[in-house]
C-alpha cells in the first residue's frame, strides 16, 4: 500500500489522541512518500504518550508539512521518494506497525546500499524542518547536573577528559553534603519554574528522597521490571525460529502492564521506562549504562530544563575465568570502571544538552561525588581552566547557573 | 520530530574520512617516527619466484569489534594502543584511510572483507557467503590442502565463514574456540551460557551451527590438546579473544597454516555501553596482536617469511553524530564508522611508511591474491600497489 491510498479508517488501531491527529492531517500524510512516512508514524502512533514537548514537535511539524507548497512538498521529499523499496516493504502493515517497518526498512536500506541516500535525506529534512520552527524561549537556562564516581575512594586517572575545555575544573569544591545541595538545587528551580517533565533526577542506583515536583527514574525502582524482562527474553529465544529481529519487534509490542511498569498511574513515564530497558542496549545489565541512556533520552524526549543523574557503581564484569569456574558468581562492584564509565555518560550528558534549543546559555556541573574536584561549564565561565577558589557545591551551583 | 539519521552535519562524509586519515597521518608521523609514502615508490622487496611464494605464509588479524580514533590513534588514545605504536607501526606499512562501504554489522563485513565484494547477507545468520572466500581462491588455484587455510573466529555466526555459497570444499577449516569450549565443558559448569553468548549487537541469540566447524574430537588429533589441557588453560584467560590466539598459536606451531585468519571481537563488548570495558578490550586486543606477531618470530616456519595484515572491519559512532550514541554502536553508517586504518608488516612489506591514499576493505582479497599467487574472480577491489 502506498500512502496515497490511506483513508481515515486505517488509523482505527491507533490510540485516541495520535488517531485525531492522523485523520485531521490525512490530506497531507497521504502526500508524503512510502520512503519518509512510516518513520513520522513511528512517533505519531505514541503520541497519547508523548511528552509535552514532542507532541509540541509532531504538532509543529505537521503545520510545517501542511504550509508547504506543492512544489516546495516535491523538492522536500524528493530523496525520500527517490529511494528505491522492495513490494514486500510496501505490503507491509506500516501503518500499524511503523517501528517494525523502519527495522525492515533499514536492513533492507543497508542491504541494496541506499543507507547513506537515506542518511542525507534524512539530514537535509531535519535542516529544512529546523530553519523553519523557531524555539520557544526557555523559562530558565537549561542545567545538567551529572554526578560520577560514587563510592570511589582514591583515583589518579584521567578525569574530565573530554569536558574540561569547555569549562573550568574546580579543584578546592567542598565535598560535605555535596548531593545533598545539588538535589536542593534542582528541586529549588523545579519549584520556580514548575514545567510537566521539565525537571528530572535519575539515579543509577536507589532514588534518595525528593521533591515530588521532580521526575524520577532509577536503575533500582525498576529492578523488579529488568527481571521480568530478562525472564521474558529468555523464555522468547528458546522458542524455535525465534531470531534477533523477531526478539525486537516482540520486544517492540510490549506494555508496560506486561512487565509490572506501574508509576502512580502516569502511563507516559511508565512507557518511557519500558523503552529504557527494551529499546536501550545494555540498560537492563549495568547501571551505568542504564543512567546515561536515560541521560540520553530524557533530553532527547522530555527537553528537560533541568537533569541531575546521579551514576552508581555497576556489577563487575566476570572475566572468562571466573566464569569458568564453579564457584557461583557474586554481585561485587567495579567501582574504578564505573567511574570511566560514568566521566564518558557526563561527556555525552553535556553533548546533548548542547543539542537542545538555547545551548548557548546552559550550564553543566559534574562532580566527582565525595572528593573536591568538579568542573563546570557556562557562559560566564572560562574554558580549559583551574581553579583553586575553595566553595561548596551549592555556591559551585550558584556560579555555574550566574 | 527527529529521524534516525543525524542532523548538523557541517562537513561531508569525505571530508571527515579524509581528516582521520590526516590525523592519523601526522600522529605517526610524530610519533612513531614513519614516512609518508608515495604510489610512485620503488619496487617492492618482495621475492617473487615460485619457491617463495609456496613458503610464504599471510596472516590476517581483524582488530575486532570496531575501535574510534579518539580511543586509538587520536592524542587521547595513543595510551590504549603500546604495542601497535610502539612495537608494530615502525615496522608496518600504514594505511590511514581504510573505508567500507558496506553493511557494517560484524560478521558480513568481516565476510566482505573475505571474499573482496560487499556481502548483503543477514549478519545474524548462520549462512555462508554468497561469493567466494580467499581461502577458496588460496586453496583451489594453488592447490592447497585443506590444512593450509584457517580461520579463528569469536562467535557462532561466524561458522561459516570459510568457504562460500558456492561450495566444492575448498574453504577454510573454521575454528570457534568458545564453541569448542562450550562442547568440551558442557555439564561441567554452571555459568557457561556467558561465554556462548558472544555476540555483543544481539547477545541473547545464538544461531544453530551448521557446516564444517571443528570438532571437539580434533582437538586431539590436530591441536595435541586434551580437552581437560584445554579446559584447564582456558580457565587462566580472562577473555575470549585470548583463548582465539591461543588457539591460533596452538595451530601456527602443530599445523603451520600459510593462510590464518583471525577475528577479535572483544572490543565489541562497546554495545554494553560500558567504556571502561570498551576501553579494556582495545587494550587487551593491541596487547594479543603484539603476542601473535611474536609468535610469528619465535616459530620457525613463520620467521622471516609471513606477512601480517591487521585491520579492523569498521569503526563505531562520532560522539557528534546525534543520530548514534557515540562509542556504543555503529549505527549511523557516518564517516567515523566507515573509515579505518590497515597495517602490513613483515615479509614483502615496506617499514616506517604510512600512505594516505584512500583504499578500501574489498581491496585486501585482491591484494592477497597478488601476493600469493591466485586469481579472485569474483572479488570487486583493487590491489593495493605498495603492498605487491
Amino acid at each position: 500500500m502506498q500512502p496515497r491510498n490511506l483513508e481515515a479508517e486505517h488509523f482505527a488501531g491507533y490510540p485516541s489522541e495520535a488517531r485525531k491527529l492522523a485523520v485531521a492531517n490525512l490530506a497531507v500524510l497521504q502526500q508524503l512518500p512510502l520512503g519518509f512516512l512510516p518513520g513520522f508514524l513511528r512517533e505519531l502512533i505514541d503520541y497519547d504518550y508523548k511528552f509535552p514537548q514532542e507532541r509540541a514537535a509532531i504538532e509543529a511539524e505537521l503545520a510545517t508539512l501542511n504550509a508547504l507548497a506543492p512544489e516546495q512538498r516535491a523538492a522536500w521529499f524528493a530523496p525520500f521518494s527517490n529511494l528505491s523499496l522492495s513490494s514486500r516493504l510496501e505490503r507491509f502493515d506500516w501503518i500499524n506497525q511503523p517501528a517494525q517497518f523502519l527495522e525492515q526498512e533499514s536492513a533492507y536500506l543497508w542491504t541494496t546500499g541506499q543507507q547513506d541516500a537515506f542518511r542525507r535525506a534524512a539530514t537535509q529534512y531535519n535542516d529544512r524542518l529546523r530553519t523553519t520552527s523557531s524555539a520557544a524561549a526557555l523559562p530558565m537556562r537549561r542545567l545538567g547536573i551529572a554526578i560520577i564516581g560514587q563510592g570511589v575512594t582514591s583515583w589518579d586517572g584521567p578525569l574530565f577528559r573530554n569536558l574540561h575545555m569547555h569549562g573550568t575544573w574546580f579543584k578546592q569544591i567542598d565535598p560535605d553534603k555535596g548531593f545533598e545541595l545539588l538535589l536542593a538545587g534542582v528541586e529549588a528551580r523545579a519549584q520556580a519554574h514548575a514545567v510537566p517533565y521539565g525537571h528530572w533526577y535519575v539515579d543509577g542506583g536507589q532514588a534518595a528522597d525528593h521533591s515530588p515536583q521532580l521526575t524520577c527514574v532509577s536503575y533500582g525502582a525498576l529492578e523488579p521490571v529488568r527481571s521480568a524482562l530478562l525472564n521474558y527474553i529468555q523464555k522468547q529465544i528458546q522458542r524455535p525460529g525465534m531470531g534477533p529481529e523477531e526478539l525486537r519487534s516482540n520486544l517492540a509490542r510490549l506494555l508496560p502492564a506486561d512487565l509490572g511498569v506501574e508509576q502512580a498511574g502516569d502511563p507516559i513515564l511508565d512507557r518511557f521506562q519500558l523503552k529504557l530497558l527494551t529499546e536501550g542496549s545494555g540498560t537492563q545489565i549495568f547501571s551505568t549504562t542504564f543512567a546515561q541512556w536515560t541521560a540520553r533520552e530524557a533530553l532527547r524526549r522530555a527537553q528537560t530544563l533541568t537533569l541531575l543523574v546521579r551514576f552508581a557503581p555497576r556489577q563487575r564484569q566476570r572475566p572468562m575465568n571466573e566464569l569458568l569456574s564453579d564457584v557461583p558468581g557474586t554481585t561485587e562492584l567495579d567501582l574504578p570502571g564505573s567511574l570511566i564509565d560514568a566521566d564518558m555518560g557526563a561527556y555525552y550528558h553535556w553533548m546533548n544538552q548542547q543539542r537542545l534549543s538555547g545551548s548557548e546559555e546552559s550550564s553543566f556541573l559534574v562532580w566527582f561525588e565525595g572528593h573536591n574536584q568538579a568542573l563546570a561549564i557556562a557562559p560566564t565561565l572560562p574554558r580549559g581552566v583551574e581553579s583553586a577558589s575553595p566553595m561548596n557545591l551549592a555556591s559551585l551551583l550558584s556560579l555555574a547557573v550566574g | 520530530m527527529s529521524r534516525s539519521a543525524p542532523c548538523g552535519c557541517a562537513v561531508s562524509a569525505r571530508d571527515v574520512a579524509n581528516r582521520l586519515s590526516c590525523s592519523r597521518r601526522d600522529f605517526l608521523r610524530t610519533t612513531a617516527g614513519v614516512t609518508l609514502g608515495s604510489a610512485l615508490m620503488g619496487a617492492s622487496p618482495f621475492l617473487r619466484g615460485e619457491s617463495a611464494r609456496r613458503k610464504r605464509k599471510v596472516i590476517v588479524i581483524t582488530f575486532g569489534g570496531g575501535a574510534r580514533d579518539q580511543e586509538t590513534f587520536a592524542p587521547e588514545g595513543q595510551e590504549n594502543i603500546p604495542h601497535l605504536l610502539q612495537e608494530l607501526i615502525p615496522q608496518s606499512s600504514f594505511f590511514t584511510q581504510v573505508t567500507n562501504q558496506g553493511i557494517l554489522g560484524h560478521y558480513v563485513a568481516t565476510a566482505s572483507l573475505a571474499t573482496g565484494v560487499y556481502e548483503t547477507l543477514n549478519n545474524f545468520s548462520a549462512v555462508p557467503p554468497d561469493h567466494r572466500t580467499v581461502f577458496e581462491y588460496f586453496r583451489r588455484d594453488l592447490g592447497r590442502p585443506a590444512h593450509d587455510a584457517w580461520v579463528v573466529a569469536p562467535s557462532n555466526g561466524f561458522n561459516r565463514i570459510g568457504e562460500s555459497s558456492w561450495g566444492q570444499g575448498w574453504g577454510a577449516t573454521v575454528v570457534l574456540p568458545k564453541r569448542l569450549l562450550g562442547v568440551a565443558t558442557s555439564g561441567k559448569t554452571t555459568d557457561y551460557d556467558h561465554l556462548l553468548h558472544d555476540n555483543y549487537e544481539t547477545p541473547l541469540y545464538v544461531p544453530q551451527l551448521a557446516g564444517s566447524e571443528f570438532e571437539l574430537q580434533q582437538l586431539e588429533t590436530i591441536l595435541q590438546l586434551s580437552v581437560d589441557d584445554f579446559i584447564q588453560h582456558a580457565r587462566t584467560l580472562s577473555s575470549p579473544d585470548e583463548l582465539s590466539v591461543y588457539i591460533a598459536k596452538r595451530l601456527m606451531r602443530l599445523q603451520a597454516p600459510s593462510l590464518l585468519w583471525i577475528t577479535m571481537h572483544d572490543i565489541d563488548i562497546a554495545h554494553s555501553g560500558a567504556y571502561s570495558l570498551y576501553i579494556e578490550g582495545i587494550r587487551r586486543t593491541d596487547r594479543l596482536c603484539a603476542e601473535l606477531w611474536a609468535a610469528v618470530q619465535s616459530e620457525p616456519e613463520y620467521a622471516g617469511n609471513t606477512t601480517l595484515l591487521i585491520l579492523p572491519d569498521f569503526g563505531r559512532d562520532a560522539d557528534e553524530d546525534a543520530g548514534g550514541n557515540g562509542f556504543q554502536h555503529h549505527r549511523t553508517g557516518d564517516a567515523a564508522s566507515r573509515t579505518t586504518w590497515m597495517m602490513a608488516l613483515g615479509a614483502g612489506t615496506r617499514q616506517g611508511m604510512v600512505f594516505d591514499h584512500p583504499v578500501q576493505s574489498i581491496d585486501l582479497v585482491p591484494t592477497l591474491g597478488a601476493m600469493l599467487g591466485f586469481s579472485p574472480s569474483q572479488a570487486q577491489g583493487k590491489v593495493i600497489g605498495e603492498l605487491v
